[in-house]
């Protein structure tokens, strides 16, 4: 592949923005969805990850906690939430979310995240996050989303930046990036009309970011939404991004069609959507610093796939996942530190074991 | 810091695929250890355009049935066999064959891919037999059966040629022929894993007489053990040779070595060193037509995505298969699953016969 046949499918002027590191415009991404050869976008988005992060891919020996199922917000993609009393609602007690945390061994980052509980207040969360704190010094604590903390904000009478501020003290490092589906209006009407919208999502993490927490950010695609809708979800975030400075890692989330309300409507993305969207992902995002393929609900397979296209991050050991699994992901529960540095070698990589932070972490 | 695009010498082999050229050795070696994986899936997918403009994919409602696990091979990458007097050696019925071949009709398959172990008590004569009974039986069953190997161990029982076994077995009812128990055409290689299968000039001449006979083939590589690039790529040529010679296969299928139980062991072959593969058989099989992916080894998305690497072949619906499964890979899919992944990796599905005639969809 070479300049002449980039430029036989009319991305030259891509070509020479993404070789001088100049942001790409909206146009410019619809061309590289829209190129018939998948191989062209993957090579400059090999590219760009080379030049950020040279061979390294990496991975978190991390724990998810997901605290409760019972959530007010009723997204027809979801296969895991419940109401208030129905069958299989749950709350996790501290010492239950501690004694499941503890069974995972050390652990390098928490991953805190769960449903926006009708009458959980921040109390539970901050001790929650305290406890952790105590028994984990060193590790990340990646807890709720900008979801929950709208709902922990109205739930509690307190501001935004009040809870984000209380958690901080309380240990937290960062916000996951959960909770942003897709930030256009229609799709996400239909998708989840109760989840606050796109820009409340951004000042949420604005905020966050602005009192010095850390965050990432999603997309979850392959529903309703199309791929212009997809771009323009990049770009908002990179435009936040311009402001605030403090997303990690983006994580092109595929949808999943098993068990959930918008079922047989949407089908869930191709392989080949997957890996066009983490090509086009890390050329647009050019002041993101990580794009994860997160495998849990990849499969591991189609995740190493994905570093070849622009991802440079695998998620984690994870162990015990459960809103993927609910919604049919037929993956493992939790890879272990030798499988998971076996599939990025073999994938041609250098495995790096990282911390929340996407600090290099000592094992 | 990698530059964005393949060195220069790369790029002007790419310049000369383009232009038809036949890759030879040292230049398929330059491409394997130096060219980039999207250079290679973009030449691959250019070339796979070239033979088949209409982005359509085939595959094939078939059964894989397989008539005994009991084997005096033991080849070291195999999980699937039991040694003769072994416990868990099975031999299928007629009774069972039957039921498999009646509940493949039901779903509307035409054909099933027969393969078993080298048993000892199955030589030509079992299975003139049994062909027989499956033409009188089931007039519209396409028989596709007997990779050269097991044609080379009939011969050894019965001490007749590979060239009688064949016309003997054709005679019975046998269609075509399957490419399994090529592994590495390599004797190297073949020493190392399989010692008591045919060497690669007994595989090779089996397929060149089935040709001469008129019966189609199709063609294997095992790869991701012990062999190297090089032996990967003398692999190709061989069955490049042949090819030029007879016309007769209708198809490469190249798969990574599953190593969870077996003798061999090892590690497991990642999706960008089956696609390296796939892609490289493509720019060098210039005179296949067909090239599939492998959805029972690599699974559903890695399937979908080598379309896009050069294959244009979804292979079969399999209904049952045993011998991956028993090296610990277990991935399903029926008809319709088959048209789903095929048209959501962006092609249009189309059912085929074994050499590759299109036919309707079930």
């Amino acid at each position: 592949m070479d300049r002449s046949y980039i430029a036989s499918l009319g991305l030259e002027p891509v070509l020479d923005k993404v070789l001088a590191g100049e942001r790409l415009s909206l146009p410019e991404g619809q061309a590289l969805y829209d190129c018939p050869d998948p191989h062209v976008p993957a090579l400059m988005a090999r590219h760009v990850r080379t030049r950020l992060h040279g061979g390294r891919v990496h991975y978190v020996v991390n724990r998810h906690v997901n605290p409760t199922n019972i959530c007010v917000n009723r997204c027809r993609f979801c296969a895991y939430r419940r109401d208030e009393g129905q069958e299989g609602a749950y709350v996790l007690t501290p010492d239950e979310a501690m004694d499941k945390l503890r069974a995972a061994g050390p652990v390098d980052e928490v991953h805190i995240v769960g449903g926006c509980h009708p009458a959980l207040g921040l109390d539970y969360y901050l001790d929650l996050a305290a406890r952790v704190r105590a028994a984990y010094p060193k590790a990340s604590i990646k807890a709720l989303t900008a979801v929950e903390i709208d709902h922990l904000a109205k739930v509690s009478g307190l501001s935004i930046r009040e809870v984000l501020t209380r958690l901080k003290g309380a240990g937290v490092d960062m916000l996951p990036g959960g909770g942003a589906e897709i930030f256009a209006e229609g799709p996400r009407k239909a998708l989840c009309p109760e989840k606050i919208g796109g820009e409340a999502w951004l000042s949420v993490m604005a905020e966050a970011h602005a009192v010095g927490l850390r965050s990432n950010a999603t997309m979850l695609f392959g529903h309703l939404e199309t791929t212009a809708h997809r771009l323009e979800h990049m770009d908002a975030l990179r435009r936040q991004q311009d402001l605030s400075g403090g997303f990690m890692c983006f994580i092109p989330l595929p949808y999943l069609p098993g068990n959930n309300p918008l079922g047989e409507e949407a089908s869930g993305p191709s392989a080949m959507d997957v890996l066009r969207t983490m090509s086009v992902a890390r050329l647009m995002l050019d002041n993101i610093p990580h794009i994860k393929a997160y495998w849990v609900m990849l499969g591991l397979k189609l995740s190493q796939l994905c570093l070849s296209y622009g991802a440079d991050d695998l998620d984690g050991t994870v162990v015990e996942e459960n809103i993927g699994h609910e919604a049919g992901s037929a993956t493992e529960q939790a890879l272990t530190i030798p499988q998971l540095e076996e599939a990025i070698r073999a994938s041609g990589f250098t495995p790096v074991r990282r911390d929340g932070l996407f600090r290099e972490a000592s094992v | 810091m990698t530059p964005l695009f393949d060195d220069a010498g790369i790029l002007d082999l790419a310049r000369a695929i383009e232009n038809g050229h036949r890759l030879g050795l040292d230049e398929a070696m330059a491409l394997a250890e130096r060219a980039s994986l999207p250079l290679l899936g973009s030449l691959a997918h250019r070339a796979r355009l070239k033979k088949h403009p209409d982005m359509a994919v085939t595959y094939v409602v078939d059964r894989n049935v397989n008539s005994t696990n009991i084997c005096q091979c033991g080849c070291r990458f195999c999980a699937f066999f039991k040694a003769p007097g072994q416990a868990g050696g099975y031999v299928l019925t007629r009774e069972e064959l039957s039921r498999k071949i009646e509940e493949t009709l039901a779903l509307g398959g035409r054909q099933i891919l027969m393969q078993g172990g080298h048993n000892p008590d199955m030589g030509l004569e079992y299975y003139e037999d049994l062909l027989r009974f499956v033409r009188e039986t089931y007039p519209d069953i396409h028989m596709h059966g007997f990779s050269p190997p097991e044609i080379m161990y009939f011969a050894g029982l019965a001490r007749v040629s590979h060239i009688e076994v064949i016309a003997r077995l054709k005679a019975a009812g046998l269609a075509s022929i399957p490419g399994g128990g090529a592994e590495i055409l390599s004797d190297r290689v073949r020493q190392a894993v399989a010692p008591a299968k045919c060497s690669s000039a007994e595989w090779l001449d089996v397929m060149r007489q089935a040709h001469l006979q008129g019966l189609r083939t199709t063609a294997t590589m095992m790869f991701g053990h012990v062999e190297t690039w090089e032996e990967r790529m003398g692999h190709l040529i061989a069955l490049r040779e042949l090819q030029d010679e007879t016309r007769g296969f209708t198809a490469f299928i190249p798969w990574g070595f599953q190593p969870d139980n077996t003798a061999l062991g090892g590690k497991k072959c990642s999706p960008q060193e089956y696609l390296r593969v796939l892609s490289l058989s493509r720019l060098m099989l210039d005179n296949f037509a067909s090239l599939q992916a492998s959805w029972v080894t690599m699974g559903r998305e890695i399937a979908q995505a080598s379309l896009w690497y050069g294959a244009n072949d979804f292979g079969s619906t399999m209904i049952e298969e045993n011998v991956v499964a028993a090296a610990g890979v277990r991935f399903r899919m029926d008809e319709p699953g088959l048209r789903q992944a095929i048209a959501a990796a962006g092609f249009a599905p189309r059912r085929r016969a074994m050499d590759y005639s299109i036919l309707e969809p079930l």
